[in-house]
């Protein structure tokens, strides 16, 4: 394969020849859209997963409901804002995938060639990664109502529970693009996919707090995934309220900026 | 690659050194790999342990909960579901090695030397039980230390570890059939959800007691839930006949089946070639 030096080819302005950054970026996007439609086989278990994995603790765990204390008597109310983060947290690694797929292939050179600015490169996938967990969480929601799931705040429970998904979306895909650009192959998938699953099955993600007991309980007071969790949640189980919102936005936030930054600063290390 | 015609007939015996010498190379071999290449394996040790702990911290609550055994923690009812579900990876992972030998051509060069060709999938699954029975082993000895005991006693140990390879050869026959079928070590992997609803539409992680409608019926009428119960009884119990029974007949019975599938699927490859 031919390679360029990137570092005279890359645009880092917003007024590169090639258009601005958010058209070359929805060009980007669109383009990831369309391999929905050609390679579904790669997109399809993203979409089944969160329903069977919601489905499935539902089922399983149902009787957990009847612990005292437990915040909600439908299981499917508890493990559906669970399966829906953990599709969109998916969705997010999907594009560490898609991207060391482009850097294996040569695509991923041609793309740094081309008159756009560099950070393209990452908000094309993002946005791509956004219209990916609206069809997700869209499904898996559509899914659960069927099977029972019943939010207490129609509105605002799927508004902060969509939020909750955007913003998991958006950590991963920072990290899997990261970590794309770290290991330029997949040696990075497993562990995109296995801190991902750590960080959000470390958290309340099976049982509430107060009914957690060891070690578990001391981890997941203190991983902000929980409170993210807890953010999607809450209009599921008691209703909307900012006590259970700024603490899942406020993380959503910081961890964004953090793996946004880390895979911007390792997408410019690919120039040298 | 080159084409290599072979004799068709899985038993076919072969004509130089004799075909269990042959099975316990293959079983040597595969075994090896195992312990040569810890990455692929290491997975189906630790997930086991992690769902473990996260269930022990979450659930430790459920056991008072009507429907629920008798167990002095979590952690105690558990263990069957993690030697299972560590037993079900590990197979998936003997069946994607079984593709690779394929991918690779090693499958040819293995069928153009005079080897029984049944011996070649019998030492993967013996390879796969070896594996499965360490896995038990190993998840029991991980487990002691945080206070789970085997009430059943030393007969009950053995009677798990049994039972551990057991359930590997029995899986691993059908991850092999799938090898044999496709060649593909991407569609065997591939095939490890199935494995896992499988296993979830169980009562591996919680008591089919406490489980209601559909859920309860798929459960009731999944073989793996008996398989769990059984190691479950001779973990959370004394030793009885019925869960002997269970943890070591019921293996077999699937295994007689993936073992079918699997010789049908290495006769299908060997007339295409």
């Amino acid at each position: 394969m031919t390679t360029t030096s990137p570092s005279t080819t890359a645009y880092d302005s917003e007024q590169a020849p090639g258009g601005t950054l958010v058209r070359s970026s929805w060009v980007l996007a669109v383009r990831g859209l369309r391999s929905i439609r050609r390679l579904p086989s790669a997109f399809i278990p993203s979409l089944v997963m969160p329903i069977f994995q919601a489905v499935a603790f539902s089922g399983t765990f149902y009787a957990i409901t009847k612990v005292p204390g437990f915040p909600t008597d439908k299981a499917i109310n508890w493990f559906l804002p669970l399966g829906c983060l953990m599709g969109a947290g998916f969705a997010g690694v999907g594009l560490g995938f898609s991207t060391v797929r482009d850097l294996e292939t040569g695509f991923y050179d041609r793309l740094r060639m081309a008159p756009s600015p560099g950070f393209t490169q990452i908000l094309g996938p993002l946005i791509l990664c956004w219209v990916r967990v609206l069809i997700v969480v869209g499904t898996v929601l559509g899914v659960g109502l069927l099977l029972g799931a019943r939010p207490v705040d129609w509105v605002l429970g799927i508004l902060a529970l969509l939020v909750a998904c955007l913003g998991v979306a958006t950590i991963s895909a920072g990290w899997g693009l990261g970590l794309a650009f770290v290991f330029r192959d997949m040696r990075g998938a497993a562990l995109m996919q296995l801190t991902l699953f750590n960080a959000l099955f470390l958290t309340d993600a099976q049982s509430p707090l107060s009914l957690m007991t060891g070690w578990l309980h001391t981890v997941a007071r203190y991983n902000p995934f929980t409170y993210i969790l807890r953010l999607g949640r809450q209009g599921f189980l008691q209703g909307v309220s900012w006590h259970d919102t700024w603490g899942g936005l406020l993380a959503i936030v910081v961890l964004s900026v953090l793996t946004l930054t880390f895979a911007h600063r390792k997408q410019r290390s690919l120039d040298g | 690659m080159t084409a290599v015609t072979a004799p068709v007939g899985a038993a076919t015996p072969a004509r130089s050194g004799s075909f269990w010498r042959q099975t316990a190379a293959m079983s040597r071999r595969s075994i090896l790999a195992f312990v040569r290449q810890p990455a692929l394996v290491i997975p189906s040790l630790i997930f086991p342990l992690f769902f473990a702990a996260l269930g022990s911290s979450s659930f430790s609550k459920a056991t008072s909960l009507p429907g629920f055994p008798e167990v002095d923690s979590f952690l105690d009812f558990s263990l069957a579901g993690s030697i299972v579900q560590g037993v079900l990876f590990g197979s998936v992972t003997g069946g994607a090695a079984l593709a690779t030998d394929i991918e690779a051509g090693f499958f040819d060069r293995l069928l153009a030397s005079p080897t029984s060709r049944v011996g070649i999938l019998l030492g993967r699954l013996a390879g796969a039980a070896a594996f499965g029975a360490f896995q038990t082993v190993f998840f029991i000895v991980v487990l002691l230390p945080f206070g789970v005991s085997i009430k059943s006693g030393i007969v009950g140990f053995v009677a798990i570890v049994l039972s551990g390879a057991l359930t590997g050869m029995a899986f691993g026959g059908f991850a092999a059939a799938m090898a044999l079928k496709t060649g593909s070590s991407e569609a065997v992997q591939g095939s490890f959800p199935l494995l896992f609803i499988a296993l979830f539409l169980s009562s591996a992680f919680f008591p089919r007691e406490t489980m209601t409608g559909v859920y309860g019926h798929i459960a009731d009428a999944n073989p793996i839930s008996y398989l769990v119960e059984g190691i479950r009884g001779l973990t959370i119990e004394s030793l009885s006949a019925t869960n002997l029974a269970e943890a070591l007949l019921i293996p077999v019975a699937i295994g007689v089946v993936s073992i079918g599938i699997a010789l049908r699927a290495l006769n299908g490859r060997l007339a295409a070639r």
